[in-house]
């Protein structure tokens, strides 16, 4: 197609379209086409292989998330031999439940406390630990969020619900390429002698940023 | 907060995400590269106004790669218009219902 053919169509505005009646598909949005033209490009040059962006997307949407952090929070809970190694070899132990890869390389396990409340946060843009968490809410990529935690972190928890006691200290963590936090946050009470199953469901995503407490038991 | 939410809010932020991560896992460029690149385009935008962390976070991150593929020849912008206007033109005179799809 030459250059003004899809200027062209590019100058059509969307009451244009009622004219067509929606008779042709939905046209994308400009996002969505100048993506869709990306695609092919790269397709086309043999630089990306359709079928693993398949992949990607469908790990993300469907099989990676918070559940897997929710499992090493609930295994550290319930062992503390698990919990020992886990925050003294933090990649050797998540990578034996096979939590690795992507985003994943290097993690860190920050534990809470009754003196110590863990929080993280990504300054410059939105590294996360991926394979334990997914991919990030939008408030964690938001510059609200992201300015706001390392000046005034009391008062960004304040707005999650989060209030603690004046004598914890909050301890934010800044996300890099290379390293990646996980919150170990409190067991709840009232939970002694609950399986690791079932206390994994009282973890939160953002119990595991440090934005939240794991729910209590019902 | 309680809410679940959806990962991507729009399927062209999971494709764009997609992408990136693929092209980034064939050694076309590295991570911490990317998260440069990314940072630098994010504190850009957010100097204008406050970045909400949705469509806007991906209007950087789409904005960034563009650069990025342009930068290492990857993906010229005059090829990126070119093949848009294919798939705009696939859209427009493709009848609904049916898939839309370009010719060679």
């Amino acid at each position: 197609m030459s250059q003004s053919n899809s200027k062209k169509l590019g100058e059509l505005m969307p009451h244009d379209h009622h004219d067509h009646d929606h008779a042709h598909a939905v046209l994308p949005s400009e996002p969505a086409l100048r993506v869709k033209a990306i695609e092919t490009v790269l397709t086309r040059k043999g630089l990306i292989d359709p079928a693993a962006l398949d992949e990607i997307i469908d790990t993300y949407q469907n099989k990676v998330g918070p559940q897997n952090g929710a499992l090493v929070v609930a295994k550290a809970w319930h062992d503390d031999t698990f919990r020992a190694a886990l925050l003294a070899d933090p990649m050797g132990v998540i990578a034996e439940l096979g939590f690795y890869g992507r985003q994943g390389e290097h993690v860190d396990v920050v534990e809470n406390t009754p003196d110590t409340h863990n929080m993280v946060v990504c300054t410059l843009c939105s590294c996360y630990p991926w394979p334990l968490l997914g991919i990030p809410p939008s408030w964690y990529k938001s510059d609200a969020y992201r300015a706001r935690s390392v000046r005034e972190p009391r008062a960004v928890l304040a707005e999650f619900g989060v209030t603690l006691p004046e004598t914890t200290k909050v301890r934010v963590w800044d996300s890099t390429a290379e390293m990646r936090y996980l919150v170990l946050p409190m067991r709840p009470k009232g939970t002694e002698g609950m399986t690791v199953q079932d206390l994994a469901k009282l973890v939160t995503r953002d119990s595991m940023i440090g934005t939240g407490f794991p729910k209590d038991p019902a | 907060m309680s809410k679940p939410e959806p990962i991507f809010y729009e399927p062209w932020h999971a494709q764009i995400f997609a992408l990136t991560v693929c092209l980034n896992e064939t050694g076309a460029f590295t991570w911490s590269d990317w998260v440069d690149r990314f940072s630098a385009t994010l504190k850009k935008h957010g100097l204008t106004k406050e970045l909400n962390g949705g469509d806007d976070y991906f209007a950087a991150w789409l904005e960034t790669f563009q650069a990025l593929l342009h930068e290492k020849n990857f993906a010229t912008p005059d090829q990126v218009a070119e093949l848009r206007g294919l798939w705009e033109a696939a859209y427009l005179s493709t009848p609904h219902g049916d898939p839309v799809q370009l010719g060679d």
